[in-house]
């Protein structure tokens, strides 16, 4: 099916071109993006405290069972394990949020979809955009458990904006790519789920990077630590923790020399090394952003 | 629906595609300030089209174009949650129709006076009733300023007096030199709002222009599908077996048998009865019924023919009735009952129904029956008017 363009005509007006991505302009789409968003996120909270305790209620209750099994089975190596793994844990959270729940949400929101004219990409930004809040709200647990273990606010902590917003880029990037594809292949679910469970495991949250470079033989004639790494979630992860916990000064709860890990382009020794996973990021956003906007003049008619 | 799976297991197979093609070769054009109706079947296109021209649908061949702002809805209520509270929902619906969130809390209190719904503002909308929820979707629609505004079937809904109200906000905004598109089934609002309109069947444009032409061959189109079933009938032999009613018809009074007969020509019933036994004084008497089941017209061969002498077995006979058409535009129902005045009435046989016919015309009031009236108004004389003198 081809789009026809044509342009605007002296006595006829403008054209109506059917749906698009990004059609309109920038202000309704940032006020559709972020009422959707302000409306799911309010939805979930009922209005009421114990709506905010349920929404940190799962990520710390993973933490808790993660926490007492690792530490218990002296699997975490790291001196502030816990501290690591909670952070870890809530943006993880973020990311399955803003990805699996974008998956099938042009198609729960069929509603709007086949009964208004609006930018599409509206949809798969607002459920990123309320994974955001939600990361937002469960960054204070973070801050409370961390200041509680003893870690000190850290000039590397204006590294974090930074790193939140590329892992929001490769948020976006999927979302847009999964809610597209689901219209039309309805695996697509189960799919990301499995994906995402992998995903866990693979991008250091229970298993810090400590671990990996203690692994020094090679896979296919490459360090295992490089390996692992090709995963841009794995990678911000990494700096993410290095930034948040960084080595910090012993305390009361803190034994000497604990910190968050080492620098993710020390550990693979330097930019070039990082080509694969920012071209992971970028291709993402480029092909998720490529294929919605494909499909979006027909997603009406394919719900 | 497709699976990843199966593309990837059967990478040459393509799936099972139908293709259909809603709408065809459809061209019009609606000038500023008109009404404009589009009107036709289930199936038909309408929504389609409407679809298309609201920008929610593009059209794989063809053009659109428009001056000035379009409203971007086609239907009521579109994105509200039930899970909230009617301000909520106000401002997201008004935001999703394209007003800034500080244009949608402006207009708030205006939308809920309109709505009369000043004392349910708290209340979830999962709690409304459906009359409410249309009516808060109503009032924020109306709202979006638009110069273009296109609507699909929303005068079926609300109580009486919120779709006078409705009508007045169609009536003002036609006043107002705004443009409408108006998707319906509804001939009545089509006739009463419309400047012009047009007909689609199966994707194709069977009329463009005059509503009152549009009204009478959506009638036409709408009932010739069940001419055929109307011609046939097959007399249920429920009677004592002497006479039997082997053919039922309408006509007019020249034997024409058009598919549609106009409202107030004359119109003619009749039917042809074969006697099986010897039969005294027969009458026929017959009852039409409107599609409401309301019987609109009853009259028997007996009141003008009290006597109608005696007819042998094997004879052949018609009865017939002429009348006045005079009912309203719409499909009737006609049943007759063959009978003998004897000791009592003897039920000789009878046709229940099976004979329809389909009355059109542009003239209907409303009533049942449109009867002939006269109009007059008297004007007082000058000095008669009393109480309305101000003295100064």
């Amino acid at each position: 099916m081809s789009v026809l363009t044509y342009g605007a005509d002296p006595e006829l007006g403008d054209p109506i071109r059917g749906p698009s991505a990004l059609s309109g302009d920038w202000r309704r789409f940032w006020h559709l993006t972020f009422t959707i968003a302000r409306t799911e996120f309010k939805l979930r909270f009922y209005g009421s405290l114990l709506g905010y305790f349920w929404q940190l209620a799962r990520p710390l209750m993973m933490f808790g069972v993660l926490d007492a099994v690792y530490t218990l089975g002296k699997l975490g190596s790291a001196s502030n394990y816990s501290a690591m793994l909670l952070s870890g844990v809530v943006l993880y959270t973020f990311f399955t949020e803003a990805t699996a729940g974008s998956v099938r949400c042009v198609v729960d929101r069929e509603n709007f979809v086949r009964k208004i004219q609006f930018p599409r990409l509206a949809i798969p930004l607002s459920v990123v955009m309320t994974a955001l809040f939600n990361l937002a709200i469960n960054f204070f647990a973070i801050a409370v458990f961390i200041l509680l273990e003893g870690v000190q606010p850290r000039m590397t902590w204006l590294e974090l904006p930074l790193i939140i917003a590329v892992l929001v880029l490769f948020a976006t990037g999927m979302s847009m790519l999964l809610s597209a594809m689901f219209v039309k292949f309805r695996d697509i679910q189960p799919i990301w789920d499995v994906v995402c469970q992998v995903l866990f495991y693979a991008s250091l949250i229970l298993i810090p990077i400590e671990k990996l470079q203690e692994h020094t033989g090679l896979v296919l004639g490459i360090p295992l630590l490089h390996i692992w790494l090709v995963n841009p979630v794995a990678d911000l992860m990494q700096q993410y923790r290095h930034a948040l916990l960084g080595p910090v000064a012993p305390g009361p709860l803190v034994p000497k020399g604990t910190h968050g890990g080492i620098n993710v382009l020390a550990a693979m020794g330097g930019w070039a090394d990082l080509a694969i996973p920012i071209g992971i990021v970028v291709l993402s956003l480029v092909l998720g952003f490529w294929y919605f906007n494909r499909s979006a003049p027909h997603i009406a008619e394919n719900l | 629906m497709h699976t990843l799976k199966e593309r990837a297991l059967h990478p040459l197979r393509r799936g099972g595609h139908h293709s259909f093609k809603a709408l065809e070769d459809v061209s019009f054009e609606v000038r500023e300030g008109e009404f404009y109706g589009i009107v036709g079947r289930n199936g038909s296109g309408k929504s389609t089209l409407l679809k298309c021209l609201a920008g929610i649908y593009s059209a794989d061949r063809g053009r659109i174009w428009i001056t000035g702002r379009m409203s971007p809805f086609i239907e009521l209520g579109v994105g509200f949650n039930p899970d909230l509270a009617a301000r909520d929902n106000v401002v997201l619906n008004g935001i999703m129709l394209g007003l800034s969130p500080r244009e949608a809390r402006a207009r708030y209190e205006h939308v809920i006076e309109f709505a009369e719904l000043e004392d349910f503002q708290e209340l979830k909308l999962k709690n409304y009733s459906s009359g409410m929820h249309v009516r808060l979707a109503f009032s924020v629609a109306i709202q979006v300023d638009a110069d273009v505004l296109l609507i699909d079937e929303v005068l079926a809904v609300g109580d009486a007096s919120f779709q006078q109200k409705c009508f007045d906000v169609f009536n003002r905004l036609r006043d107002e030199g705004k443009t409408i598109i108006l998707v319906t089934h509804d001939m009545g609002s089509v006739m009463r709002f419309c400047h012009r309109g047009l007909l689609l069947e199966h994707g194709d444009v069977v009329f463009e222009g005059d509503p009152d032409e549009i009204a009478n061959r959506y009638l036409e189109i709408n009932f010739n599908r069940d001419a055929p079933a109307a011609q046939a009938v097959g007399s249920q032999w429920s009677g004592s077996g002497t006479a039997r009613i082997t053919d039922a018809w309408c006509e007019t009074p020249d034997g024409a048998q058009p598919s549609m007969f106009r409202q107030g020509d004359p119109l003619r019933f009749c039917v042809r009865v074969e006697f099986l036994e010897t039969v005294e004084d027969p009458a026929l008497s017959v009852a039409f019924q409107n599609e409401e089941k309301v019987t609109v017209l009853v009259a028997n061969t007996a009141a003008e023919i009290e006597r109608s002498g005696r007819f042998a077995a094997g004879e052949e006979a018609v009865f017939s009735i002429d009348f006045e058409n005079l009912m309203a535009p719409g499909r009737y129902s006609v049943h007759a009952r063959l009978s003998r005045l004897g000791h009592g009435l003897e039920l000789l046989d009878q046709s229940a129904g099976e004979v329809s016919l389909i009355v059109k015309g542009t003239a209907s009031q409303g009533g049942v029956v449109d009867l002939p009236v006269r109009s007059t108004i008297d004007r007082a004389p000058a000095g008669d008017r009393r109480g309305l003198e101000v003295s100064s």
